[in-house]
């Protein structure tokens, strides 16, 4: 047996989600190896060996992997199948991107976003926006996975495995990378930070939501996050989103400002540990899982917080 | 151009759904079903297309039960010309409805395939990206943006960090995302129209596909409750609770 792990990264640094998807792999059972795709990502892949538990990693490099497209992924995925009994990806971007591509190509119906495994063709994971849970049991020889990082520990640190360069495929491919407007921030990832301040459109703009929201991430060392009705007011960005179709996120601790709580934001962050909502109606679905409730204005809570911080 | 938009019948968005007892799936009796939100917004895409000049024919294509014939009409209503139905009541999963939308994309012959991201009942995020491993198209997935300009499409995409663009060499696959349109709501007269619009009525068995699946589901149960807790009178008693939790 053994597990092929689609690493997540950005050529410089490995995405926290990976060595959770390794975790789960272990959990799935046999040997687990990491598959690093990308263009001098020498540092990665050194990384992706320090993860515990990993046998070796695959490290495959190349102008057409700088940006891990899916059209290229696929190309270089599908040979290194044949040694492979499951393809594991996180479910980033990346990973919901890539593997469909992957399990289409093998004849086999892949599992998506899971967030448990009971054996070896037994998977349990989320539908209708997390208000059921499925447990399903794959017929496929090969199994096609991704999986929820907020669901699964991440594998430490302290292995050593060797790193094995792997042909990259060079193409021509069918996509190419022009451009991408990526949001620099010193904050923590949204997925991998231990504290989320989040803000709902009772912020009113985006100049608000700047104005009280930032401080206060700062304050807690914390990401920041929004709500769909934020995003789609234009209030903050559109990778702060937090819910179903957003990020899936489930820190020690979130602070909801202004978020009534709508079914699709509460499946994106409900498995957080301590769970702080602050609303002025008191009635907002958001206290139903809150830990604390502060029923207040958001524009006096929220400075008073940052002060009392 | 021609673009083929295929559409799901999901239990409607509003709708709070309920686990059956059994634990066999979730209660779709007499529940409101309407089309997937994100294959509203692939309606949508396609019909401005078309308004613009870009596209000349937008073809709805479902696969479900008979009653997925009005999800195809919605489409209809909103601008799209015609419709196909692959009439099934099992259940088909993202492979299978892969496998026959290859074969209706090998009968008509589209330039761009515009698929929602994902469906609101299965979550399962795959459709698009499978259509385009079995036809070997490029794909943009999670689209906020699509620019379509001769054989080049140009997709920009919601990815974890910000937004990323790139150009596929069309025949392509677009899966979109929220923030790519808002659809529109069919007017009266247009959806009096939509009704003398042709559907194509086909079953499975005429594109000669495996689609029995491959996940027996073993049990649906209801996710873990999370209890209400306490309301706090102020601020400087939130902050109190919060570091004798050791939350702060």
């Amino acid at each position: 047996m053994a597990v092929l792990v689609i690493a997540d990264h950005d050529n410089s640094a490995l995405n926290d989600a990976t060595a959770k998807t390794v975790t789960a792999a272990k959990t799935f059972g046999g040997d687990v190896d990491v598959l690093v795709a990308g263009k001098g990502a020498g540092d990665v892949a050194a990384a992706a060996a320090g993860i515990d538990g990993v046998r070796k990693v695959l490290h495959a490099d190349g102008d057409a992997y700088e940006k891990q497209l899916a059209e290229a992924m696929e190309t270089l995925i599908i040979p290194l199948m044949d040694g492979y009994d499951a393809l594991f990806a996180p479910a980033t971007t990346m990973g919901k991107n890539v593997t469909p591509r992957i399990a289409a190509k093998l004849d086999v119906m892949q599992l998506s976003d899971i967030i448990g495994i009971e054996g070896q063709d037994t998977f349990v994971r989320p539908i209708y926006a997390g208000n059921a849970i499925m447990t399903v049991k794959s017929a496929d020889a090969k199994k096609v996975v991704t999986v929820r990082g907020t669901a699964f520990e991440a594998a430490g640190a302290g292995g050593s495995a060797a790193v094995e360069a792997v042909d990259a495929p060079a193409g021509p491919f069918k996509s190419a990378f022009v451009s991408e407007e990526i949001v620099e921030s010193d904050r923590p990832e949204l997925t991998a930070a231990k504290r989320i301040v989040s803000g709902g459109r009772a912020l009113g703009s985006a100049e608000e939501f700047e104005r009280l929201m930032n401080p206060l991430a700062d304050k807690l060392g914390a990401a920041v996050g929004a709500s769909r009705a934020a995003v789609d007011a234009g209030y903050a960005p559109n990778d702060y989103q937090v819910g179903q179709t957003g990020k899936i996120v489930a820190p020690e601790l979130y602070i909801a400002v202004g978020i009534s709580g709508a079914i699709q934001h509460l499946a994106g962050m409900k498995d957080s540990k301590v769970i702080v909502a602050i609303n002025k109606d008191e009635e907002a679905p958001i206290f139903q899982v809150a830990d604390y409730g502060l029923v207040a204005d958001l524009f006096n809570a929220v400075p008073e917080l940052i002060d009392a911080l | 151009m021609k673009v083929l938009v295929p559409v799901k019948r999901v239990i409607d968005y509003n709708v709070k759904v309920r686990v059956k007892s059994d634990q066999t799936g979730v209660d779709l009796a007499n529940v409101k079903m309407s089309m997937n939100p994100f294959d509203e917004i692939s309606v949508e895409e396609a019909v401005r297309m078309k308004e613009a000049g870009a596209a000349t024919e937008v073809v709805a294509v479902s696969v479900g039960p008979q009653q997925a014939q009005e999800t195809i009409r919605t489409a209809l209503a909103m601008g799209a010309d015609r419709g196909i139905l692959i009439k099934t009541d099992d259940d088909v999963e993202p492979l299978g409805v892969a496998k026959l939308l290859a074969k209706v994309v090998g009968e008509e012959n589209p330039d761009l395939v515009i698929l929602g991201k994902q469906a609101i009942d299965d979550d399962s995020n795959q459709t698009g990206q499978m259509l385009g491993a079995l036809l070997d198209w490029p794909q943009g997935t999670f689209a906020s943006e699509v620019k379509a300009d001769g054989g080049k499409v140009n997709v920009t995409r919601e990815v974890d960090g910000g937004l990323q663009t790139v150009a596929l060499d069309g025949p392509a696959i677009v899966t979109t995302d929220l923030r790519l349109n808002e659809p529109r709501y069919a007017s009266l007269p247009n959806i009096m129209k939509a009704k003398k619009k042709p559907i194509d009525m086909k079953e499975p068995g005429d594109y000669g596909v495996d689609i029995s699946p491959r996940l027996t589901v073993v049990k649906v149960t209801e996710p873990p409750v999370r209890e209400a807790g306490e309301k706090v009178e102020d601020v400087a008693t939130l902050v109190d609770k919060l570091k004798t939790a050791g939350a702060v």
